[in-house]
């Protein structure tokens, strides 16, 4: 009982985190069909945020230093502004451009960030203790578990019953889904393009902030690369879950997540080295099965 | 005058889809397209609406100039579009689907009386009002997208084929609808059809378009009368 407890907690805390970037992801994948690569990247960016720029080995900290409840908007301001701005110095101007181009930009806008990091804080990982405490464990029915998986699964809920809310309840909200699904018919019905589009780039990246926060508070440590592997992740989330679709993205991110953590624990000793290619196999066989994604929106398939 | 097309000519890359078309409408009149499949009615719609932008020519609707504005300022000037194919938005409910266009009304007060008048024109769209639109069949998805046009209170409606996928006794309704309103509120009708047949019953003026030009205009049901309807539609003596 405790084992599986242990294992629904890991799996659910690891799937969080995918989850989230998937859904930052597929956000801006629906309104304007761009895959921001450069997703990882703001993670990065928040993550340095809370220090101040220096290339001591030991961090500054600064903005890390604010009591949590300054803190975490602070956070959330800087990645959604981050956002908004690479939507309106750059993204606005490729609107109508080829998928590809839009994607290479957003893999160049990514290491342009990435080398402003390395610039201003080097290479060096450093080690960042923000909120440690979290990381004690708690007693909860015979399992031990740290309190900060408990914080990152209920925070992710949170962020997604919220989303639900604001995109179910309210008109802005209702809007950016068609916006999603067809946006040249959403603008006939007299939808601003614009300030759907950022919005959705800010929702984006306040996502990779709550991610960065997350992460910084878990492993303790910055390193300008620690987004991309949580990009790459959550982008297959994206296109398991059928790109575009919202649930699709977030279940997935949680699949994965799932899937992830069982394989650490079933595979054999030997194997666990390897445990991303059999990760990486079961999304092979996913897409072979249903090219189109798991939850494949409607509007992916005939657009015109 | 509530449009006026001024010359405008549009292209696909390389391909020229419209070519110095020029049409008016004045406010409560109604005007029907026709013309053959590729004739370029579509694109006279799509190039009004502001989803393509015209290469040469001008547009003025309700005393503004829209030649290049976006789709969404050329809505909130009372143009509502219901373009080719069904565009509902399959994952949000039908009355999600109904609400969408009352967003840029500045006065919402008339927003019930709207969702109560097309639940009244398509009861079948009340009794599913909860569910997504992507379940209903195609001659519902059609009733939906143009009670949908209908919510946003325009002062013209533009609608590409609205039989299609329409049973015979929809196709009336949604006519009757049509004119009603055009007597009760001066709605403007620029309505696109494959056939005459609607333009006749209608009434109100016709333009016949082939090839990407307008090689016919006048009263439908004069323009009916003669040989030259046919005439112009095949393409007879040209070849």
């Amino acid at each position: 009982m405790t084992a599986i407890l242990q294992f629904a907690f890991d799996a659910l805390s690891v799937g969080s985190i995918y989850a989230l970037g998937a859904l930052g992801i597929a956000l801006i994948f629906g309104v304007m069909r761009l895959v921001n690569f450069a997703h990882g990247d703001y993670v990065a960016f928040c993550v340095f945020a809370l220090l101040w720029p220096s290339i001591d080995v030991v961090a500054i900290v600064f903005v890390g230093n604010l009591p949590w409840y300054l803190l975490i908007p602070v956070i959330l301001a800087i990645g959604a502004g981050l956002s908004v701005l690479s939507e309106i110095l750059i993204f606005r101007h490729l609107r109508n451009s080829n998928p590809a181009t839009m994607m290479i930009t957003s893999f160049a806008l990514g290491f342009v960030l990435q080398h402003v990091l390395l610039m201003l804080f080097t290479s060096r990982p450093k080690s960042i203790n923000l909120w440690s405490n979290l990381s004690l464990p708690v007693e909860l029915m015979g399992a031990r578990i740290p309190l900060l998986q408990v914080i990152t699964i209920v925070t992710t809920i949170t962020i997604l019953f919220a989303l639900v809310t604001f995109l179910k309840r309210t008109q802005f909200g209702i809007e950016m889904r068609a916006a999603a699904e067809d946006f040249t018919m959403a603008r006939m019905l007299g939808v601003r393009a614009n300030r759907v589009i950022m919005a959705a780039f800010a929702v984006s990246g306040m996502l990779a902030a709550a991610i960065g926060l997350i992460l910084a508070t878990q492993t303790g440590t910055t390193d300008i690369n620690m987004g991309m592997p949580i990009m790459l992740v959550a982008f297959v989330a994206t296109v398991i879950g059928g790109l575009g679709s919202l649930p699709g993205a977030v279940i997935c991110g949680f699949l994965i997540g799932a899937a992830t953590v069982m394989l650490q624990v079933f595979l054999p000793l030997e194997a666990r080295p390897f445990r991303d290619a059999f990760v990486y196999l079961a999304v092979i066989a996913c897409l072979v099965w249903r090219p189109q994604g798991l939850f494949s929106p409607k509007s992916a398939r005939e657009r015109v | 005058m509530l449009l006026k097309v001024e010359n405008i000519t549009t292209c696909y890359g390389q391909l020229t889809a419209l070519r110095n078309a020029s049409l008016s409408i004045d406010e409560g009149n109604t005007l029907f397209v026709t013309g053959p499949n590729g004739a370029g009615k579509s694109t006279l719609l799509k190039t009004i609406a502001g989803v393509v932008s015209p290469v040469e020519g001008s547009i003025m609707l309700a005393g503004s100039p829209v030649t290049r504005k976006t789709p969404e300022d050329i809505a909130r000037l009372g143009f509502s579009m219901v373009p080719e194919g069904r565009h509902v938005f399959g994952s949000l409910t039908i009355e999600e689907n109904l609400r969408l266009g009352t967003g840029m009304l500045t006065d919402k007060s008339g927003i019930a009386e709207g969702l109560a008048h097309v639940y009244e024109l398509f009861p079948m769209l009340a009794e599913r009002k909860h569910n997504p639109a992507g379940v209903l069949s195609g001659g519902q998805q059609q009733m939906l997208v143009i009670a949908r046009a209908l919510m946003a209170e325009p002062r013209l409606i533009a609608i590409d084929e609205p039989s299609l996928g329409l049973a015979p006794l929809v196709i009336d309704q949604v006519y009757d609808a049509l004119l009603k309103l055009r007597e009760t509120r001066g709605l403007t009708l620029l309505i696109v059809e494959q056939s005459s047949t609607r333009a006749i019953l209608a009434g109100g003026r016709m333009i016949l378009m082939r090839s990407g030009e307008i090689v016919l205009e006048g009263d439908a049901v004069q323009l009916s009368k003669g040989d030259a309807l046919q005439a112009a539609y095949f393409g007879y003596g040209e070849h």
